[in-house]
Formats: structure tokens, C-alpha cells, sequence
């Protein structure tokens, strides 16, 4: 359902599947848990395997680039489907400066 | 305007049911033959309208959660999503982009999304009976050539 991989400076987030409400809490845990030990300076959301998100996984990402703030690094987001990139233009995640 | 077809679901507000919810209305839609773009649209606003049953009317606690979809002969389908919940206390407040009474990193994107995503959103909302959120979308490809039966 998730892969997570560590390069370096860099632990990226593969996500799969659909991401909604239901999916977060998990997907949640098992991310700050890696990033929580790990500390890397750059956190990557790789979307490419997601067809389908809600405003939940817009709540996912802001929860994510509060937790790198506070652990000194960053976060991006990559490889977003265009249906996908219509939530997130909404919520302004764009002037964050997160979007590849 | 007459009403072609309809469907009424009654299932549990469990947050695992978000998935079918937004699969079984956009299987019924699919008779209308939407765009992909037009079908996601549908799915990720009653995901939104879903999801705030569970999370908000019922708080986790359980309860029913009733849609019922309608396509018209005019190639629009209205979709209703009910709760038997808390009700909001101000409906103008709540769909506000960005508010949320919160928890668990709620984005307070919800209506937001199914205002944008539908042609038209209406809430009707009773503090301690529930809400009924309303949506409309026209399928432009069926409202331009062939008109449902
Ligand atoms: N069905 C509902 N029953 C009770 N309150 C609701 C319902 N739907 C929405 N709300 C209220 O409206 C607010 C905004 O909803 P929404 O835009 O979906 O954002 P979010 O779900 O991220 O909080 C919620 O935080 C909640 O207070
Ligand atoms: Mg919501």
C-alpha cells in the first residue's frame, strides 16, 4: 500500500492506491514514524500510483510539511495527476512552494 | 424535467464504506457516459460528502448514512447524501474554504472541493436532527447528443 525509501539526504513515499479519509491515519503513522527516526532533509510524496485523492490527503500533505518544518527539512510533492491537481490548486498548497 | 432513473444506499458510516460510496454512485452515473474528468469530479465530492458524515455528524461514533442519486432527462444527475447526525450550527460558517471544527488534520477543504467539482451545492442542516447535502452536475457530452431514457 506504501513504499518507503531512503537515499541519502532523501526518504520518498511511494503512495498507492486511493487516498482518502480512511487511508490517512495509517498512511500517516507509517510516515512520521520514518521520518521521525530518520530526519531526512527532504521528504518526497511520490504520487504517480494515485488515482484518486480528497481534500484528506490535502490535510495529509499539510500535516507532513508541518512535521518537516519542525524536524529542519523540506517536503515535495511529486508526479500529480491532473484530477488530483485541482484539489490541491484549492487549497493553495502551491505558495508553500511543495508542488514539483 | 423528469427523473429517468434513481438509486437509494443505506450503509454504515464506517470510514471503510468511504471507497464504496464514491464507486457505487459513480457506477450508476456511468449510464450517462461522463468524461473521466467528469466522473472524477462526481467521486471526489461524495468522498468529501461522505466522509463529513462519518467524521463530523456521527464523530466516529457510528451511525446510518442514506444517498440517493437521480438522473434527469435533461442529462444531470442529483446526488443527496443524508446523516441522521449533530447538525451544523451555521451552515454559512461551515463551508467556508479553510474552516473546520477539526481534528485529525482535516484540511477544511470539503465543501470547497464539492462546490467546485459540482454545478450545485445546497446544505440543509438541524442541529441534533442532521444534514442533507445536495449536488447537481450536468454530463455536458449527454446533454449535448443523446438525452437518457
Ligand atoms: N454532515 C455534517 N454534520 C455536521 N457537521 C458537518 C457536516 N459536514 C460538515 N460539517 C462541519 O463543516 C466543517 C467544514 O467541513 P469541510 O469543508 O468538509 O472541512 P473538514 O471536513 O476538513 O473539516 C466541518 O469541520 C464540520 O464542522
Ligand atoms: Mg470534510
Amino acid at each position: 500500500m506504501v513504499e518507503i525509501e531512503r537515499d541519502n539526504d532523501t526518504l520518498t513515499v511511494k503512495l498507492k492506491g486511493d487516498i482518502d479519509h480512511h487511508r490517512c491515519a495509517d498512511l500517516r503513522r507509517k510516515i512520521d514514524a520514518r521520518a521521525d527516526s530518520e530526519r531526512p532533509k527532504t521528504l518526497i510524496l511520490d504520487f504517480s500510483c494515485v488515482q484518486f485523492m480528497d481534500s484528506s490527503g490535502v490535510g495529509l500533505v499539510m500535516g507532513r510539511y508541518r512535521q518537516m518544518s519542525l524536524l529542519g527539512g523540506r517536503l515535495k510533492v511529486i508526479n500529480v495527476n491532473d484530477n488530483i491537481n485541482r484539489v490541491f490548486r484549492l487549497s493553495g498548497l502551491e505558495s508553500l512552494g511543495v508542488m514539483e | 424535467m423528469n427523473i429517468v432513473n434513481e438509486m437509494n444506499l443505506n450503509f454504515e458510516a464506517k470510514s471503510i464504506n468511504e471507497s464504496f460510496a464514491r464507486s457505487a454512485v459513480s457506477s450508476f452515473v456511468l449510464s450517462l457516459d461522463p468524461t473521466i474528468a467528469e466522473l472524477s469530479d462526481i467521486k471526489t465530492a461524495v468522498s468529501e460528502a461522505v466522509t463529513n458524515c462519518i467524521v463530523h455528524a456521527y464523530g466516529y461514533q457510528g451511525g446510518t448514512i442514506y444517498i440517493n442519486a437521480r438522473i434527469t432527462d435533461t442529462g444531470r444527475i442529483i446526488i443527496k447524501v443524508r446523516d441522521k447526525g449533530c447538525g451544523i450550527p451555521d451552515v454559512k460558517q461551515a463551508m467556508e474554504p479553510l474552516y473546520t471544527t477539526g481534528g485529525e488534520e482535516r484540511a477544511g477543504l470539503g465543501f470547497a472541493v464539492m462546490q467546485s467539482f459540482m454545478d450545485r451545492v445546497q446544505v440543509r442542516s438541524a442541529v441534533l436532527k442532521g444534514t442533507t447535502v445536495t449536488m447537481e452536475k450536468a454530463i455536458i457530452r449527454c446533454a449535448k447528443n443523446e438525452r437518457p431514457q
